[in-house]
């Protein structure tokens, strides 16, 4: 569906993306993510026809965009800022890019109705552009997007600008939306949570470049590296050795959790080089009394944070050179821990993921 | 709780009872904006109060009769003469206004779209020709287009025509250029202003909602920045309906204009009661021109969406 290849820009001697290859499926939910300046945005904007690559080329449904203006390509975005044209109403600006296709009054007003029911604004299409909350305004300009019927429906961080529900709301909305019109959406974000909710595949970016592209669960369970890991969220780095080798898997010693056979990572691992073995804090569980784990590390609490529904321990486990992080539900009383109790952490093994250094 | 909500009571009516005149937000207000306000009181309220007044009286040889009469006006608005003048100034300002503003459009988008870090001194460039007196200007525009001006010496040397023209100067085109070149800066800066507000990324979306770039001119970038259209041309009509010193210098017999007569009546016809009538008539028909202007053109962008 969507080809990019060898994509390249400078800015000057600044190099915003180096040399990006990637592959959109038809109908698919994907996501950039990564932090503000690695390039996401510019890689979207140049899928829309709004910047031109100095290198490289996209293709469209197999049809090289090069030299092709937004205008004329099958593409349509939701601008961060939304971009809603001030001196027209909503259903003006939702008509916007239907008054050149000249489809007859009657149908056209069908079509702005349809786009408008579909982000449930039916009854505001006389609301003045001032008139409407940042939320409205979102919807305004995902209807003036949809009702174009776009092969691809580009997202440059639609939900940054809204508060914590309403985000979260749309996140969920954005979804099906995405899965009742099967158009391929392209979202654009630094927030992990929003990617890890939303996407069927996320590449992760960093520098200009691509640094992992998969599935949302296979990217917060198996990021290819450091990097990766810790953008999508909390994890515990260990000092590691890798001890033995096979083509898919390797045999590591770990500081504090022993011997460990883990899948193979990206990148040099040799017999006898260093690693980084990486747990998410979530995966460490306290034992409470008297239960135990097979695998299992003692430690004491230095640190307790209380967040609600969860509280974050840091522990200090002899023998590691960093302390545990631990995210504990609060439901047996984590919150209530005391800064200097010893407690035992139970973790499942596979939950360990290899990362070379 | 009682002793302390006592106490704020107590300072909440100290407050509102003891409030010395000065302190009172509209009472700075009007002290702020008091000498500006008496000086426009003085030099133009008053002013226009006396010219209002002697419109609406007569004169008697060497003294003016009191009584109220409507005649002063139905001599200005009837007398061909000054029918004649009205309508050559109004045509002359609304020709020079559109003509300013159609040139400066171009000149203010540039500066904003395409004048990247040199914005500034495009700006400054174009208040240069401000350094030189009014005076000076109008009359280097008789230099140019005089008989043995500029233009025709370089027509005439391009073979184009035989004998120098007189058709460029003392006429109401010369006047129509040298005014369009006169008010060409103030033109400029209001659009310029109006263009720089408008959010780039509604181009970008019109872009990508299919508009090529006239469809994008004409549907975004022109309706918002009409407001400094609008003051442009607004801010050209009314002050060159009045103009004087242009149509005396290069207008000629047939570049007359309003201000011209009304001064003659103020001046050697010493009639001033028909003066004031003229004014007043011009400054009623310059207002309802251009709000004519501002809602046609109001029109005019509805109707291009």
């Amino acid at each position: 569906m969507i080809d990019i290849r060898n994509v390249g820009r400078s800015y000057g001697a600044f190099r915003a993306l180096d040399d990006v290859s990637l592959s959109i499926k038809e109908g698919e939910f994907f996501s950039l993510l990564g932090p503000s300046g690695c390039g996401k945005t510019t890689l979207l904007r140049m899928i829309g026809g709004l910047d031109t690559p100095t290198s490289g080329s996209i293709f469209l449904d197999g049809q090289s965009m090069d030299g092709i203006p937004a205008n004329r390509r099958p593409t349509n975005m939701v601008f961060q800022s939304y971009a809603i044209f001030p001196h027209l109403n909503v259903e003006q600006n939702v008509a916007y890019g239907l008054k050149r296709l000249r489809l007859g009054a009657e149908e056209e007003k069908r079509r702005v109705e349809e786009a408008l029911s579909m982000v449930s604004l039916s009854g505001l299409g006389r609301r003045g552009a001032n008139e409407l909350s940042g939320g409205q305004r979102q919807r305004v300009a995902l209807a003036r997007a949809l009702v174009m019927r776009p092969k691809v429906l580009l997202l440059d961080e639609p939900l940054s600008a809204l508060d914590k529900k309403l985000r979260e709301q749309m996140q969920v909305e954005l979804r099906r939306l995405q899965q009742a019109v099967g158009i391929t959406f392209v979202l654009v974000t630094h927030d992990q949570y929003e990617a890890l909710a939303m996407s069927d595949r996320i590449a992760v970016m960093f520098g200009g470049g691509i640094a992992q592209v998969a599935a949302p669960k296979e990217i917060y369970q198996r990021p290819v590296n450091r990097q990766v890991a810790d953008f999508l969220g909390g994890m515990n780095f260990v000092k590691a050795e890798v001890v033995d080798e096979t083509g898919v898997s390797i045999v590591v010693d770990t500081e504090g959790f022993g011997r460990v056979t883990t899948e193979r990572p990206q990148g040099l691992v040799r017999k006898g080089l260093h690693a980084t073995v990486g747990i998410r804090p979530e995966r460490l569980r306290v034992l409470w009394d008297g239960a135990t784990a097979q695998h299992e590390v003692a430690g004491t609490v230095i640190e307790r944070h209380y967040f609600g529904e969860i509280t974050h321990l840091v522990v200090d486990v002899p023998g590691m050179e960093k302390p545990l992080s631990v995210t504990e539900t609060n439901d047996f009383g984590a919150d209530d821990l005391p800064i200097g109790a010893t407690i035992r952490l139970a973790y499942d093994p596979d939950a360990l993921v290899a990362m070379a250094d | 709780m009682t002793a302390a909500v006592e106490g704020s009571q107590a300072i909440r009516q100290a407050r509102t009872g003891a409030k010395p005149l000065l302190q009172s937000e509209a009472a700075q207000g009007f002290a702020l904006v008091s000498p500006t306000f008496l000086f426009a009181l003085v030099l133009l309220v008053l002013p226009i109060l006396v010219v209002l007044a002697h419109s609406f009286w007569t004169q008697n040889y060497l003294t003016i009769d009191r009584t109220f009469t409507f005649e002063q006006y139905r001599i200005a608005l009837t007398e061909p003469i000054f029918r004649d003048l009205l309508l050559r100034s109004l045509l002359i300002s609304f020709a020079v206004s559109v003509a300013t503003v159609v040139l400066a459009y171009p000149v203010a988008y540039f500066i904003s779209f395409h004048g990247g870090d040199r914005k500034n001194l495009w700006l400054f460039l174009i208040t240069i020709p401000f350094w030189t007196s009014y005076l000076l200007r109008v009359m280097s525009w008789k230099v140019i287009l005089g008989y043995n001006g500029v233009l025709n010496s370089g027509l005439l040397a391009l073979g184009i025509i035989d004998e120098p023209s007189t058709a460029f100067l003392y006429n109401s085109s010369a006047v129509v250029i040298t005014l369009t070149h006169a008010w060409a800066a103030f033109a400029i800066l209001p659009i310029y202003v109006s263009l720089q507000k408008v959010d780039r990324t509604l181009i970008e979306a019109a872009a990508d909602l299919g508009d090529g770039p006239v469809r994008r001119f004409l549907r975004v970038t022109l309706p918002l920045s009409m407001p400094g259209v609008i003051s442009a041309l607004l801010i050209v009509m009314i002050p060159t309906v009045g103009d004087y010193v242009t149509p005396k210098l290069v207008g000629g017999k047939y570049g007359v204009m309003i201000a011209t007569a009304i001064q003659a009546q103020f001046g050697k016809a010493a009639n001033w009661p028909l003066g004031a009538a003229l004014s007043v008539s011009t400054m009623l028909v310059v207002s309802a021109m251009a709000a004519a202007s501002v809602l046609l053109l109001r029109l005019a962008v509805r109707w291009a969406r």
